[in-house]
């Protein structure tokens, strides 16, 4: 059902598009006023978010240890699964954030039922997750870098690579780039599984589907523009441009309405960005349990907060109370009972 | 107490398929056996004057009833409590944020994967939260509403809270998972404080932490019963192995303070383990002396509020200073070593006396250089490294009858990352020695399902399904390689990992670690011993 309605939620951001853009000839708001106001929400609401995040302090350093730690010299530390210094966590981000190294750890748990005998429970591997996500993600990069060509005049060699090896494969006219196919990959099957598991099915909110049929509908309508609409891109080009400069003039009738569509969705994107689970790709960086070292045996680590009012119940309240049986048992006293009385 | 199934009927009764009713809309079943007893109320007073601020609403109450005789503006304290956390706690305002639902914590959780209940899922015990944190802070989850998985706080989201926050252990297996390193265990630690400020809480937990206020350690022993049980323990050693060995009492001018959880002065097998601290300590001659002030390795504040595990924790240097200790060395003990290893100095750093200085092995000279800044070191860590200067002399056949596996604790390794010291301990005093499957052990470690104060007896099916992971890996090492006994370095390991064996791996035993090395180690001047540390004949020494 919350597929459901995440997909109508998606579909009518295609009709208004295609409505808007193409019935309505509103083509100006779409071309420049919705991606503009998109991008500044964005901006304002990802950078207010991270700031959001860093005003709570960290009090406690927490790094979750995943690994052997630093302690006597002969046995060997995993530092990068439980780092102590600065430079050894960063390759655990590093790791986290560039392989999804915690992710690639997934393991599956299994109750096989033996007939006769009891069930065994057992944990296999279970890669599949990390895979697609990597795909997924890494696509989505690439993708967002070609894209950079349209905003970048003359196009840096960087970008020209990126296309290069994106489109290696040589197939079909317009040649294919390889990211097109992997991030539908990846994107169906994270959809895919969260429809077909039924512990997955249980816990998606409208907040997993929507984004996620979002970037496949931006996928998909990329795809159609190039594939199959053949857009004019070095007419986009110029209207993109001219977002980008401030220098806006009437978009040329030649621009198939999928352009405003496409348009239409990633700015839907942006602006949903900052408000969603797709903040994610900011908070990582701040995972108190991954982006610390396990050293707060080694070094001082401060927290603001902390209240130095809080003090034990003292030791003379605990003798006080306990004085004459701690005599008797011959307990070492500060005031031996004829002092304290 | 509810009756609980036998362990073949609990397996076929797993489902992880989840139910039709959407989690929102399921009710909470509160029937005897879903919850523990909650707190006493003098026990609740007693803390309220003790540290304010933390505890609540105290009163005689029961889970079963309908009314939970809540304050009047219980709902204001629980949205205030909440708003204020998330200013505290950068863990807790980003993890209310940036879960993607991907589902890879679901089946990492012990509870999951014994008993199939959909909230037990990490991320669904998260997102009982989480749903509120919308509905309450969030613009969206205001105008939205379900739609968005957000609702508003009500009666039964707090009775939830209790149910679920409550089956959690804090033992972190599913953070290890998590892409973005969500820790189920600060989302649980912030849901406790929430309802301890409205007076909901159990006495497993708040029963320690006022006797270990009050009396220095959690089982309220009382300084001239502790002493008691410790000449106790002397006895037995000497009937052993035919020597006196020495344990000083907050006495000054000592080297080391040793501090170690009151479980192991209490019963078995931790006394047996005791007993193996004091032989080890005398096989070296440290200048050491534990205290009855702080007489408590763990802090049940953990599974409170961080401003009463600071007061609890507070002990350990207020003493070390007290006798003049250059610095503390710890016992086995899973959650203190949490509380050691990442919060101690960050929250009582500033109470370190001048005394105080890097931890030196005296026997050894090795400077315990990750331990500079707390001053306190693992006993694993210290016996590793006499083992490694050769300081200690091992007869490993009075443990010849042992094949041993080692339980890494969920602390130490999660909290720590302490997985060589003990193995190769072990490894030195033992002959057979075999590790559980890999995804079961080191930082991949299942909890024994009775971690963060839940090792009560009223929730025994709770905690028999969440020792599955646990008792099916030790019935596969038990059946591969005859495995007879499961070592661990904490205090309730030793308490629950009996009844947990003793229903999933029948004829598996528990001990701690130093119990082994008590076993094997010869002292000077001792006699020949015929039993081990339990009394029992050692290899060679049966009777016929």
């Amino acid at each position: 059902m919350k597929a459901i309605y995440s997909l109508i939620l998606v579909l009518a951001l295609v009709v208004l598009a295609t409505l808007g853009a193409g019935a309505a000839k509103m083509q100006i708001i779409f071309a420049y006023c919705v991606p503009g106001t998109a991008f500044v929400i964005f901006l304002v609401g990802f950078t207010a978010k991270i700031i959001g995040w860093a005003k709570s302090p960290v009090p406690f350093r927490i790094p979750t240890t995943g690994g052997q730690q630093q302690s006597l010299d002969w046995i060997a530390q995993n530092k990068w699964d439980n780092p102590s210094t600065g430079p050894q966590t960063a390759m655990r981000m590093l790791l986290e954030v560039l392989t999804f190294r915690s992710l690639f750890r997934n393991t599956k748990v299994i109750l096989r039922h033996d007939d006769g005998k009891n069930p065994i429970v057992a944990y296999v591997s279970a890669k599949w997750l990390w895979l697609f996500a990597l795909l997924f993600h890494y696509s989505f990069l690439v993708i967002a870098l070609r894209h950079m060509r349209l905003f970048l005049q003359p196009v840096p060699q960087f970008i020209v690579a990126v296309e290069f090896v994106d489109s290696v494969l040589q197939i079909y006219t317009p040649i294919v780039y390889q990211t097109d196919l992997l991030i539908l990959a990846g994107a169906g099957f994270l959809l895919a599984r969260r429809l077909y598991d039924a512990k997955l099915r249980y816990i998606s909110l409208v907040n997993d589907y929507f984004p996620l049929l979002l970037i496949l509908a931006i996928a998909l309508s990329g795809m159609y523009m190039r594939y199959i609409a053949k857009v004019d891109v070095m007419a986009i080009k110029d209207v993109v441009m001219g977002l980008t400069t401030f220098k806006f003039k009437t978009p040329p009738a030649t621009i198939d309405v999928s352009f405003y569509v496409h348009v239409f969705l990633v700015s839907t994107l942006l602006a949903y960005f900052p408000f969603s689970k797709l903040m994610h790709f900011g908070g990582v960086f701040l995972s108190p349990t991954r982006n610390l070292p396990n050293d707060t045996r080694m070094h001082h680590h401060e927290n603001p907060w902390n209240n130095p009012a809080i003090k034990p119940h003292s030791y003379e309240a605990y003798e006080d109370d306990f004085r004459e049986p701690m005599f008797e048992a011959g307990l070492p006293l500060e005031k031996n009972p004829e002092e304290a009385a | 107490m509810a009756k609980i199934l036998k362990p073949d009927e609990m397996l076929r009764s797993i489902n992880y398929t989840p139910p039709a009713t959407d989690w929102m809309e399921t009710p909470n079943d509160l029937s005897p056996g879903r919850f523990a007893y909650p707190a006493k109320l003098d026990k609740v007073e007693y803390l309220m004057h003790e540290v304010p601020g933390v505890f609540g609403n105290p009163r005689t109450w029961n889970p079963s009833d309908a009314d939970w005789q809540l304050p009047p503006n219980w709902k204001e304290i629980v949205v205030n409590g909440f708003r204020e956390r998330l200013d505290k706690y950068r863990s807790l305002k980003l993890f209310m944020d940036i879960c993607v639902r991907c589902g890879a914590c679901a089946d990492k959780c012990h509870f999951f994967i014994g008993g199939g209940d959909p909230k037990n899922m990490p991320v669904l015990r998260a997102e009982l939260m989480r749903s509120i944190y919308r509905g309450e802070f969030t613009l969206a989850g205001k105008i939205l509403g379900k739609l968005t998985g957000a609702r508003v706080m009500e009666e039964d989201v707090l009775k939830e809270w209790f149910l679920y926050f409550y089956q959690c252990t804090e033992c972190r297996r599913c953070s290890l998972y998590c892409p973005y390193g969500i820790d189920t265990a600060e989302v649980t630690m912030m849901a406790r404080e929430l309802l301890h400020l409205v007076g909901i809480n159990i006495n497993w937990i708040l029963e320690p932490v006022a006797n270990c206020t009050r009396t220095g350690n959690h089982l309220g022993i009382q300084p001239h019963a502790f002493k008691d049980i410790v000449d106790f323990m002397l006895d037995d050693i000497e009937t052993i192995t035919g020597k006196r060995v020495k344990c000083p009492l907050n006495e000054k001018g000592h080297e080391i303070l040793f501090i170690t959880p009151s479980g192991d002065a209490f019963a078995d097998p931790g006394i047996y383990t005791f007993m193996g601290y004091l032989i080890l300590f005398d096989a070296i001659g440290l200048d050491f002396t534990m205290s009855t002030y702080a007489s408590e390795g763990g802090n049940f504040g953990l599974f409170t509020n961080a401003d009463m595990m600071k007061a609890i924790n507070g002990k350990m240097y207020a003493e070390a200073n007290r006798l003049g200790a250059k610095w503390i060395l710890g016992g086995e003990c899973g959650h203190m070593w949490r509380v050691v290893n990442q919060y101690m100095d960050t929250m009582n750093g500033a109470m370190q006396g001048p005394q105080m200085q890097t931890p030196v092995n005296p026997i050894t000279g090795t400077v315990f250089k990750n331990a500079k800044q707390t001053k306190m070191v693992h006993i694993a860590e210290f016996t590793a490294d006499l083992i490694k200067h050769g300081k200690l002399n091992f007869d490993k056949s009075r443990n010849s009858n042992i094949i041993a596996t080692y339980h890494d604790s969920c602390n130490p390794a999660r909290g720590m990352g302490m997985f060589e010291e003990p193995r190769y301990v072990l490894n030195s005093v033992v002959d057979q020695f075999h590790d559980m499957p890999e995804n079961t052990i080191r930082e991949q470690t299942f909890c024994c399902a009775g971690g963060s104060g839940l090792n009560t007896d009223e929730i025994m099916d709770i905690r028999m399904r969440g020792g599955l992971p646990r008792g099916n890996a030790l019935r596969h090492v038990q059946e591969k390689h005859g495995v007879n006994t499961m070592a661990c370095v904490c205090a309730i390991d030793r308490a629950t990992l009996i009844p947990l064996a003793d229903y999933w791996a029948p004829g598996v035993s528990i001990c701690g670690l130093h119990e082994l090395v008590g076993n094997a180690l010869i002292l000077d001047g001792e006699g020949e011993r015929t039993t081990d540390l339990r009394q029992e004949p050692l290899p060679g020494m049966e009777e016929e």
